[in-house]
């Protein structure tokens, strides 16, 4: 729990929920109904497109499919964080919940506490960590739901930046690789240009072309001669 | 319980929009991640795509910026983020220090503007 409360990566999501809830409640959805999608969605920027969208009119479909393309970050980050908190004993089951928790802050957050943690103990490390981010965010949805009418746009305004602002400080701070550094960059720089293409999967194109040029530029220093 | 909850339609369009979604993509990492060694190179190549597709999430989000921020003028929100950036390399990487200098150039700078 102690790391729930260290990390300026909680004071972040705090304040990134709160205005989810205060989205939720200028967007006239139920209380419970913002709850849910904290507790059963757990994805900041999901939860704001969700919202934003079915908010403006947009069908469910529509809704869904701006999510579903968001959400597909989750499964590169997935598929590279489980084997950290696995021992040979863990089945695929024990993992279910921790891979629910799995979003940005918790994939950085694993990378930069994980290897501090004996192996066997991962895993609860991470459900506890999940829970307390869980909680922490229950209650800044409810927080910012009950002080929407009362909040500035100028407020809404600093804390959407966040969003930007501490995804990118918080895999910069986790780039140890050539190939990390270069993702980040390159993807960064290719996203505006695939953007013109307007191809609805602008993301993933962006994501895959500039993830492999950097693997590759990765497998071609260690293969060189030194 | 139906007040605080509101129609049971919303609810539904939250699991089939909004639950789904996510936990599909979540799933499948589990189903291909939970049968990856820790060392492998695949998982240098997965990690750098998700560093990637996360770098392109940050640009569109500035790029096309949702409600609120799209009031900020672009000069104004990329200001703010590479003031955030370079504070952030300059204090040894200190997320704290970046997050508020960039929030202090997106207050100090909207403000001025009126």
């Amino acid at each position: 729990m102690s790391s729930v409360a260290s990390t300026v990566l909680t004071l972040v999501l705090f304040a990134t929920y709160l205005g989810i809830g205060a989205l939720a409640h200028d967007s006239h959805f139920s209380l419970g109904w913002v709850l849910g999608s904290t507790l059963l969605v757990w994805a900041g920027p999901a939860q704001i497109i969700l919202i934003s969208t079915l908010g403006s009119g947009a069908t469910a479909v529509q809704a869904a499919i701006a999510v579903t393309v968001s959400a597909i970050r989750l499964f590169p980050m997935v598929v590279s964080v489980l084997p950290l908190m696995r021992t040979p004993q863990t089945k695929r089951r024990h993992l279910v919940l921790a891979t629910h928790f799995i979003a940005v802050t918790l994939w950085v957050e694993c990378y930069r506490l994980l290897p501090k943690v004996p192996r066997e103990r991962r895993l609860a490390f991470t459900h506890g960590l999940g829970c307390g981010l869980v909680a922490v965010c229950m209650a800044a949805t409810t927080l910012g739901y009950g002080l929407a009418a009362s909040l500035p746009p100028l407020f809404a305004a600093a804390i959407l930046l966040l969003t930007p602002l501490a995804f990118l400080l918080s895999t910069a701070r986790n780039c140890k690789q050539i190939s990390d550094i270069l993702a980040l960059v390159l993807g960064i720089a290719l996203f505006p240009l695939v953007s013109m293409l307007h191809t609805g999967v602008d993301i993933l194109i962006s994501g895959v072309t500039a993830g492999t040029i950097a693997y590759g530029v990765h497998w071609w220093r260690e293969r060189a001669p030194a | 319980m139906s007040e605080f909850f509101g129609s049971p339609q919303a609810l539904l369009i939250l699991v089939l929009a909004g639950f789904l979604p996510n936990e599909v993509w979540r799933t499948a990492g589990l189903w291909f991640g939970a049968g990856v060694d820790e060392g492998s190179e695949i998982l240098v190549w997965v990690r750098a795509v998700a560093t990637a597709i996360l770098a392109g999430v940050i640009a569109q989000i500035l790029m096309q910026p949702p409600g609120a921020l799209a009031g900020v003028p672009d000069w104004l929100r990329y200001g703010a983020v590479a003031a955030g950036f370079a504070i952030f390399m300059l204090t040894r990487r200190s997320i704290f220090a970046g997050v508020v200098c960039g929030e202090m150039v997106l207050l100090t700078g909207k403000w001025w503007l009126g």
